[in-house]
This record gives structure tokens, sequence and C-alpha cells, in this order.
């Protein structure tokens, strides 16, 4: 971890940014976007949780250890999320299961 | 020099105490009571299946135990056990170091442990859990009218503990090495850590938000597993099994780190393939995670999905049978000796055969719809629990003894009790394989006479099992007492942790050790080959 002090302007920045997009998720709830809705809504979260971990969790700035570790977190939600899906998007294919 | 147990006296300095020995004593009390307390659950579900009538309680007191059961055996000693209390215990030392990197952490997840317990316990004592240890939905949000929320706040709170004891031991493993302690210098019981922490911190968080999300949509209705609300219940059984299949790798990986030990100490030999050994820990930890549709075949999972879950729930067992075959390999012209804790040893390369051979069963599509849901399901899962984690457990329990205590155990005593325990083992759980096949169903209290015999003799088992646990915890206690005192090494074992006085001073070491070679070099390095 180093000791890296960042500007107040930068955090400030990141928080002006995190309540725009905070507005956007509020607005876009308000059209049907259809097969979309849960893309868009999902995207902007994790654009959101992006900015916080990189400057208000430090990560940034941190070691090649660390971020080894935050990767390996995203890489395991894409196990669960990619497997997870392995079942959503295939069932019904044979006749007689559930869809 | 004072040594850790002599180094302040009173309950606060133990209760407060930043000293990772001690605090593997307080899990070792804890986890110990809850153990009986999941024995007893265990005991009154035997008790009822004795005749095939249901006789002694009624269906729903029936679904209570072994609820209580579960989630006491599982959350409450199997995955706490090895890790908390030996891997707490000796990590540090194994690896040279004065203590684990975070103490205060450490004191801070046994009091954790301690919090979800007394939560747990409350839902026992304010009238018990009826959903089965899986907290399976919808009926766990939508039908149940017993203490979920309680109890599943017991597991979401102990998971944190979990958390706690698996960062403290990756930071431990990467920091806090002495000189020399290389990573392919490492006891095996560390890597088997090391890759039990990985499963803990990344799995843990997911049945935690998991356990909540049933709070959520039991309190405030909202749709996220009733189909009534809009939800998708096998989303919670992918979430759950997500975490807890690994969970199986978090008690059984500490537990094959142990037998690593104990083969190595008991045939005067290096591990045959120690990389591979070592590896393999990682590779269970990785593949673990890849394979719980297995759970959900016949749950409404999509053939597809099913499919790809099979084939990978075969893969886990290549590194599985890796250390298998190595541990063998390593006992093969070894000067082998047959004390207790290599007793236990012996017990678990059996029993854990067998239970991961009948994995491969359920994890052939075709069959599992046949055993599912059946005693096949409840003996294979023992056999890897109680045969393989709780075997390594005792395994371990008494190749340490004589360091955690300063006093030697009735060796005598202690082969008679892995006897009867190997004994009551297979008597308890080996006709379940036999019922499950026939098509005896799990979690019924009422069965068809023709399953009597076979019932029988798993009660009659049970028993002995029971004798079997008791008796070390007789000898153990009798032997802090009475004990003779135990010399710095007694085994004649080449490893940190046989360097130091028993019982150890607090800071380990006087001088930080500087190592120059792996544990366990009892002959020059070259490995006996098979056959050779």
């Amino acid at each position: 971890m180093s000791g890296h002090v960042a500007p107040k302007s930068l955090y400030c920045t990141v928080f002006v940014t995190l309540m725009v997009f905070t507005g956007l998720t509020v607005w876009v709830a308000f059209y049907d976007l259809g097969l979309y809705s849960n893309i868009v809504a999902l995207g902007i979260a994790c654009i959101k949780a992006t900015l916080v971990i990189l400057f208000f969790m430090h990560v940034r700035w941190s070691t090649r250890l660390t971020w080894v570790v935050v990767m390996s977190g995203f890489f395991w939600l894409l196990i669960l999320f990619g497997l997870g899906m392995s079942d959503y998007l295939s069932r019904g294919w044979v006749q007689g299961t559930l869809r | 020099m004072p040594n850790y147990l002599t180094n302040g006296h009173g309950l606060a300095s133990w209760l407060l105490t930043k000293d990772h020995k001690r605090i593997a004593l307080l899990y070792l009390a804890s986890i110990t009571a809850f153990f009986f307390l999941g024995g007893m659950f265990a005991f009154l579900i035997r008790l009822e299946l004795l005749t095939p009538a249901g006789d002694v309680m009624t269906s729903e007191s029936y679904n209570k135990m072994f609820t209580m059961h579960g989630v006491v055996m599982v959350f409450f000693f199997l995955i706490p056990s090895i890790p908390a209390v030996l891997g707490n215990f000796f990590i540090p030392i194994m690896i040279g170091a004065k203590d684990l990197a975070f103490p205060r952490i450490n004191l801070l997840s046994w009091y954790v442990y301690v919090l979800g317990g007394l939560f747990t316990l409350v839902a026992a004592l304010g009238g018990g859990v009826d959903t089965g240890w899986t907290f399976y939905t919808p009926y766990s949000t939508a039908a149940s009218n017993t203490h979920v929320i309680t109890a599943g706040l017991g597991v979401f709170i102990t998971g944190f503990s979990s958390i706690l004891t698996g960062l403290n031991f990756i930071v431990t493993i990467h920091r806090m090495r002495a000189p020399g302690m290389t990573w392919f210098r490492l006891p095996l019981f560390v890597w088997s850590h090391y890759a039990t922490s990985l499963i803990m911190i990344l799995g843990t968080p997911v049945i935690a938000i998991t356990v909540l999300l049933v709070a959520v949509e039991r309190g405030l209705h909202l749709g996220i597993f009733d189909p009534a609300l809009g939800g998708d219940p096998i989303l919670f059984q992918h979430l759950f099994w997500f975490y807890s299949h690994p969970a199986v790798y978090i008690m059984i990986l500490p537990a094959m780190g142990v037998i690593s030990e104990v083969v190595q100490a008991f045939s005067r030999k290096n591990v045959f393939g120690y990389s591979f050994v070592a590896f393999s820990s990682l590779a269970i930890a990785i593949i673990g995670f890849l394979v719980w549709g297995h759970h959900i075949f016949v749950a409404g999972q999509s053939v597809y999905a099913g499919l790809i879950f099979s084939i990978l729930s075969f893969l886990v067992a290549i590194p599985s049978a890796v250390k298998v075959f190595n541990w063998t390999a390593t006992i093969y012209k070894g000067s082998v000796s047959f004390d207790a804790p290599m007793l236990y040893a012996f017990g678990f390369l059996g029993l854990f055969t067998i239970g991961g051979l009948t994995g491969l069963f359920l994890a052939t599509v075709g069959l599992d719809v046949h055993v599912h849901d059946t005693y096949f399901i409840i003996a294979h899962f023992h056999y890897i629990m109680v045969g393989g984690a709780i075997m390594g457990y005792l395994a371990g329990l008494h190749y340490w003894w004589p360091k955690i205590s300063g006093k030697m155990y009735p060796e005598g005593w202690a082969r008679f009790a892995a006897l009867i325990v190997f004994v009551g083992f297979n008597l308890t759980f080996f006709p379940q394989f036999v019922l499950g096949y026939l098509g005896m169903p799990r979690r019924y209290h009422v069965y068809p006479p023709e399953f009597q015999v076979l019932n029988v003799l798993s009660t009659a088992g049970a028993t002995v099992l029971a004798v079997g646990y008791l008796l070390p915890m007789v000898y153990f206690t009798w032997s802090i007492f009475a004990g003779e005192k135990a010399p710095m090494n007694p085994w004649g074992v080449k490893g940190l942790e046989w360097e130091i006085p028993s019982p150890p001073p607090t800071e380990n070491f006087v001088v930080s050790p500087i190592v120059t070679h792996r544990t366990h070099q009892y002959a020059p390095s070259k490995e006996v080959g098979i056959g050779g």
C-alpha cells in the first residue's frame, strides 16, 4: 500500500461523477428499454463500483499484488455469472424441460 | 521462561489475548461444544430411525433435528475446526513467525464466531429451524414458520469470522515467513491453508448475501427467489451452492494438509512430489468453484448446464487423486510407525477415497437422478466430512497435542479410540449407501419396514462412533492433569514447530529462525521410485 495522497479535487470530482451516475440510473428507470433495462442499470452500477474501487479505495495507486487480489474478486464474480447463465440461457432447449 | 499457557492468569488474560495459540484454544473449546451439540442432534435423529414408525418425535421435530444438526456441524464445527484451531496455532510457528499478521483481527474473528453461534443457539432454544441446513426457498421464505431469520443471521455473522481468518492467513503467509522460508519450502499444511483461505475469502461473501436475501424476501416480501413474488427458487440454489460446494473444500483441504504432515512424519519420508501436492491444493480450491451445479441436476436446472457441471465435477477428482496417490507413494518403502495420528491418517486415506469415488457416481447425471436426495447422498458426504475432515482433525489433534498442551496423551487408549472411530464410522455410514441405493429418501422419519435392518446397523454404528469421539475428549482432559510431560520433539520429526519447547513460549521463537531446507527431510531428498 503506497502512501499516495490524492488531491481533494480528485475526490470531489469522483463524488460528483457518482452522483451524476446515480441521477442517470433514476432517469433511465423511467424509460422502458426492454431487454436493455438491466444491462444499462448494471453497466452504470459497474462504472460507479470501478470509480469507488480505483479512487476511494486507492487501488489506482496500489501495488500489483493488490491489483491481482481485486481482479481475482471480479474474475470469481464472472465465474458465478458465467456458469450461472449457462443454466438460464439454455433452459428449455431440450423439449419437455423447464423454461 | 514462561510458556504461552502460564504467561498470564485469569479469565481476562484469555478473553483479551492476542496470542494466536491462546485464540486457537478458545476456538478449540467453542467448536468442541458445538461438536457435541451437533452430535446430540445426530443421536436423536438416529434414535428416531431405529424403528420404521415415527415413535420418538413428530415429523416437525424431526425436520428441526436434521436442520440443527446440519447448521451446527457445517457452519460451527467443520468449517472452523482445523483452520481456526490447528491452523491458528501452527501456521505462524511453521513459517517461523511470532504471531499472525493481525492478532486483534484474529481475536475479533473468535468473538464474531461466538456471536454467530449465539444467534444459532437462540434459534435452537427458541423452537428451532426446519428448512434443512440448505435453507432452500421458497419454503424458507414463504412457508416455514420457524426461526429462519435468526438462524440465517447466525450463519451470516459467523461467515465474517471465516473471512477474517482467511484474510489473516493469506497476509501472514505472504508477509511473515522467516528468512529462507521460500514458497517451496513451506510445509504442505501451510499450502493447504493458503488454498482454504482463498475459498474463505472468495466464497463466503456469496453465502452471506444469499442468506441476507432470504431474510429480505421473508421479512419484506421482495420477490427474489419466490416464484409467487416473481423470483426464481433455482437462483437461490445457484447462489447457495456457489459457496457451499467450495465450503466442502474448506473442510477437507485443511484435513489434507494435516494428512500430508502426519504421513511424512510417521513414514519418516519426505512427501512424494511436493510441488504436485502443493499445487493440487490450489487446483482443488479453484476447480471447486466450478462444480456447484451438480447439486441441482434434478431441481430444474437446464440439461446443458447439468452436462457442463458434470464434466467440471469430474475434473476436481484429479487433484484429489494426485494427493491420495502421492501420500500412498510417500508411505511406500517408508519406515512406518502405527501411532494414533497415523492410524487416523490411514482411516482418512480409505474413507476419503470411498467418499471421493462415490462423488464421481453423483457427478454422473444419469446416476444422480436415481440416488438424488436419498441416503446415498448422506453416506457420500459423511464419508468426506466425517471420514475425511474429522479423521484429519483428530489426526492433527493427536499429532500436535504434545506441543499444544505440553503433555503426552495415553498412546494405547488413543490407538484403541482410532480403531473404534473407524469401525463405528463404517458401521454408521456404509449401510446408508445401500439404503440410498435401495431408495430410502433423506429427511424422512418414517420409512418402510424393509429398511429397518440397515437403519438399526447404522444407529448401532453411531453409538460406537459416539464412544470413539468421547474417548479422546476424556484422555486429552486426563493428560492435562496427569499426563507425562511432553518433550520438545516426541515424534522425532523435522519441522520448525518441533524445534521449540512444548508448550511453546508466547513469542514462539526467541530468535527468528533461518530456514535452509524443507521440513521432513529424513533422508537424501532423492525420492524412492515406485517399484524401484
